[in-house]
């Protein structure tokens, strides 16, 4: 079967070099030949790259650990579940993931686009083949998945521990859908650059695909935050780790995107800007797998490296000299249609939005490589660890939850003294009264109160946005509330959508700053004893220690302590931290031992209890416990930011005839006779 | 008397026992089955009394329960070393800082090593910075979380700041002066009319009904 998936690698290295040359060749000469060749080789690549997949998948499946991969990754007694995500749990099976699901999706854009892009899809298939090729060209020439080994073991290494995790299922495969998605908006601006159709049709094609990867991109971040928390057991989800700024880094250039799109569909402005965000998204998402799959900084994430971190940053600077050539040439064809009128408009909020958001991306960009600067110049290796990070862009993001509230509130083109006036008066007052609740109560810490009283202004935006929509379709139309809001929700999906989106970063706001009373402590307790620790909130918790359970599962060797609990004096439950020995199928040990907390959650704080060793090999146990408030709120946050993204992209919010043509550059209205109508 | 007090932290020890071993196999029985003793742990008088150390049972296999502690002492929860110990790197290659790998990554010999060290210098009175400056001078710069704020070092926490405030100051130059221009060209009138363009020929009733009609379209 690998044999078969060997085969199938190399005739779709030589299917993605044929589609490639083709899409260019065929788009440029016009000939309908090689345009379909071009097409039917992507068709082609999701055929040859499923049958790879899947003879990988048979081959994990089959424990057959005369595969390279399978023996590196599995074990006999490995969960079948894990063995499934054994697949993208490795380096090459990963690279073997990434190029399946680009397959899958570039044959998807070929088939879904609407006719009247047909002149762009032979430069989208080329461009799509282009990047399928350099990741089968990896596999073949350096990470060959079906590599096999001169003897067969008799039993596999297993899975990183810290990878057997529900989280550790789903979280990768959603963020390698959005770095991977990001092709196809990345394919479609090099199409409209190559063809010179720079108007807004590809941004039409492309609008659900950046949705699309922006929503996979908030789900993979809020999975890893998630996983993060429950699986490392440090009781924190967000590190500033390398790899964890890497996928934060597209998701950040793609929101900037979503918002400076609309300037463009509106007003014929920052043609430049929006091509070179979409490929500096696509260029981001090659540089997280370059970071991941290169070591070239530490990373707790590293869990795959290997030499073809040079491949990536051949194919990194490679694009990036072809990409600026290609902007270059085109600039007079990018011209903009319109000029900013006004400092105070929507436009110029989305100016310093974009500014916000590619500036962050910058500053985590910078941290991330400045160590590799540091020694480069100066010979001298420095750490660049969360104080850097948190104190170079706390308050850009505070800046940022600002202008997500100053945005939905200023009317495009110029806003009068009175429009800010109307829109601005109540917003701010929440928040002025909830900065001055906040120093009233002597809130502690600076940045966690300007967050709550930016947080009460956004929220105070957005309910005064739907009050108002809803209440003006009540008056106008006559419907109920109810009916009004969700009519006005699903005829305006995009900005109400957009709307649930800003609701779901304010909830993370006032999340993350949950962790400035964050509180935790160290104890040493043998069965029976107790001890003690007070909440932000006051509460008084009581942990005692019932004692060390050791036992056997599927495939570890379990040691759990338990602990009662009891809040101000009422109980709340036992919970079971654990030590796991994973073991093989001979019951021989693999890996060091690793930790699992215990979580108790609720709407105010978490309980996060470790187990982090035995007293001499006794039942006194070595316990750390840590209150985390709010961190209910961060996946909540992310469940919102989600819901408004697939608000925004659910089927049927195709543009109205009108708004298409409000949409033009150059649209104006004029009043004829007793009617109104819209012109060019 | 002190017969009948070791003979109850005998019961109690077998009592937690009883709840802790079976919690984990069978959560329902064990409730049932560990509520006596629970109701002894209630009644027990708080604090609880350590027991003594020929009454804490022995693992069934230590070597798989991961690597062995000594027990928590002062210095491990002091505010003063935690705070320390957060601008202190491990060298052990995790990316962590010694007081999260430290309490984190429980094979780790590195981070508690410099937790003695930040120890031993915390009993010979030395200041945070002088802690810190021992370390530097063991480890070099990258023994800290965040680069020293001197030298080439502040490029890095100014370039970012620098770039978006200058980008950001000549968006606001360029917006100022298109409106200056715009001012200049009507003549020096206000432009500030309302929420459509400036410089709009419609008479107030029409502009009014544009301005319903577009809000209805927005709708």
């Amino acid at each position: 079967m690998t044999t078969l998936g060997q085969i199938a690698l190399w005739l779709a290295l030589l299917v993605a070099l044929w589609g490639t040359a083709t899409g260019v060749l065929g788009g440029i000469r016009r000939r309908p030949e090689l345009i379909q060749s071009a097409r039917r080789a992507t068709y082609a690549l999701l055929g040859l790259l499923s049958v790879a997949a899947a003879s990988l998948l048979t081959a994990l499946l089959r424990r057959d650990f005369n595969v390279a991969y399978v023996a590196e990754y599995t074990s006999r007694n490995l969960p079948a579940v894990y063995t499934v995500s054994a697949f993208y749990g490795g380096q090459a099976g990963s690279l073997l993931f990434w190029a399946f699901v680009l397959s899958i999706f570039a044959a998807a854009a070929q088939w879904l686009t609407p006719r009247r892009y047909d002149p762009l899809m032979p430069y989208v298939a080329a461009v799509t083949s282009g990047v399928t090729l350099f990741f089968v060209a990896v596999m073949v020439f350096a990470a060959n998945p079906f590599a096999r080994l001169p003897f067969t073991p008799e039993d596999g290494n297993g899975l990183n521990p810290q990878l057997q995790n529900p989280g550790m299922v789903v979280h990768p495969p959603m963020l390698y859908l959005g770095y991977i998605s990001i092709a196809v908006p990345f394919a479609f601006a090099v199409a409209a650059l190559i063809s010179r159709r720079l108007d807004t049709g590809w941004l039409h094609a492309i609008r659900r695909w950046t949705l699309l990867s922006w929503t996979f991109l908030s789900i993979g971040i809020t999975l890893g935050m998630w996983w993060a928390y429950v699986e490392l057991g440090w009781g924190g989800y967000w590190a500033w780790d390398p790899v964890e700024n890497a996928s934060f880094l597209p998701w950040l250039t793609m929101t900037a995107f979503l918002h400076s799109v609309m300037i463009q569909e509106k007003r014929g402005m920052l043609k430049k800007w929006n091509v070179s965000l979409i490929t500096l998204s696509f260029m981001l998402s090659i540089f997280g797998t370059f970071i991941t799959r290169s070591g070239i900084i530490s990373s707790v994430h590293s869990f795959a490296q290997s030499n073809v971190g040079y491949f990536f940053l051949i194919f990194l600077v490679t694009t990036a000299i072809f990409l600026g050539w290609l902007l270059w040439t085109r600039l007079p064809e990018l011209k903009s249609e319109a000029q900013l009128e006004s400092a105070l408009s929507r436009e110029a909020s989305f100016y310093f939005n974009n500014l916000l958001l590619v500036g962050m991306a910058f500053s985590i960009f910078w941290g991330t490589i400045f160590p590799i600067l540091s020694e480069w110049l100066r010979g001298t290796k420095v750490t660049v660890g969360p104080p850097f990070f948190n104190q170079v862009n706390i308050p850009i993001g505070l800046a940022l939850l600002a202008l997500t509230g100053v945005g939905p509130l200023i009317a495009w083109r110029k806003a009068s003294p009175q429009n800010l006036k109307r829109q601005f008066a109540i917003p701010v007052s929440m928040g002025l009264a909830t900065a001055l609740v906040l120093v009233l109560i002597r809130y502690s810490d600076f940045y966690a109160g300007v967050a709550a009283s930016l947080a009460a202004f956004v929220v105070a935006t957005i309910v005064q946005e739907f009050w108002r929509g809803t209440s003006a379709r009540h008056r106008l139309h006559g419907e109920a509330y109810p009916l009004a809001f969700a009519r006005l929700v699903a005829r305006n999906r995009r900005r109400y959508g957009g709307y649930v989106v800003h609701l779901g970063i304010v909830t993370y706001f006032v999340a993350f700053s949950g962790l400035a009373f964050k509180r935790e402590m160290e104890a040493s307790l043998k069965p029976g004893e107790s001890t003690s620790m007070r909440s932000p909130y006051g509460h008084v918790y009581t942990f005692t220690h019932l004692g060390i359970s050791q036992y056997e599962r599927l495939n570890r060797f379990v040691t759990a302590a338990s602990v009662e609990v009891e809040r101000d004096g009422k109980r709340l439950g036992v919970m079971s931290s654990e030590k796991r020995q994973y073991v093989d199928s001979f019951n021989r040990p693999q890996f060091n031992p690793s930790t699992e907390a215990a979580i108790r959650s609720d709407l105010r704080e978490d309980l996060y209890i470790v187990f982090a060793g035995s007293v001499a090999g006794t039942e006194e146990a070595v316990y750390r416990f840590t209150i985390n408030p709010l961190v209910w709120w961060v996946w909540f946050g992310g469940a919102i930011l989600v819901l408004g993204g697939v608000i925004v992209m659910w089927p049927g919010a195709a543009p109205t005839k009108a708004s298409l043509r409000r949409a033009l550059p150059g649209y104006a209205v004029t009043l004829t006779g007793t009617g109104w109508e819209g012109h060019e | 008397m002190s017969e009948s007090l070791s003979q109850s932290r005998r019961d109690l020890v077998r009592g937690v026992l009883a709840i802790a071993l079976p919690v984990l196999v069978a959560p329902q029985a064990a409730r049932q089955a560990g509520g006596a003793a629970r109701a002894a742990l209630r009644d027990a008088p708080s604090p609880q009394p350590a027991a003594p150390d020929t009454l804490v049972g022995e693992l069934w296999d230590p070597s798989r329960a991961g690597k062995l502690r000594t027990r928590v002492s002062e210095y491990e929860n002091d505010p003063f070393v935690v705070g320390v110990e957060e601008k202190l790197r491990c060298t052990c290659g995790c990316n962590l800082s010694v007081y999260t790998c430290r309490t984190t990554d429980f094979t780790c010999e590195t981070s508690p090593a410099m937790h003695r060290r930040v120890v031993e210098l915390v009993e010979q009175r030395k200041s945070a910075q002088e802690i810190l400056d021992a370390f530097v001078a063991q480890y070099g710069e990258s023994v800290l979380m965040a680069p020293p704020k001197v030298g080439f070092n502040l490029a890095g926490y100014l370039v970012p700041g620098i770039l978006i405030t200058l980008v950001g100051a000549v968006l606001a130059w360029v917006l100022l002066r298109k409106r200056g221009a715009r001012l200049a060209a009507a003549g020096g009138a206000s432009p500030e009319g309302g929420d459509s363009e400036a410089g709009s020929t419609l008479p107030p009733e029409d502009a009014a009904r544009l301005k319903a009609e577009l809000e209805r379209l927005e709708l």
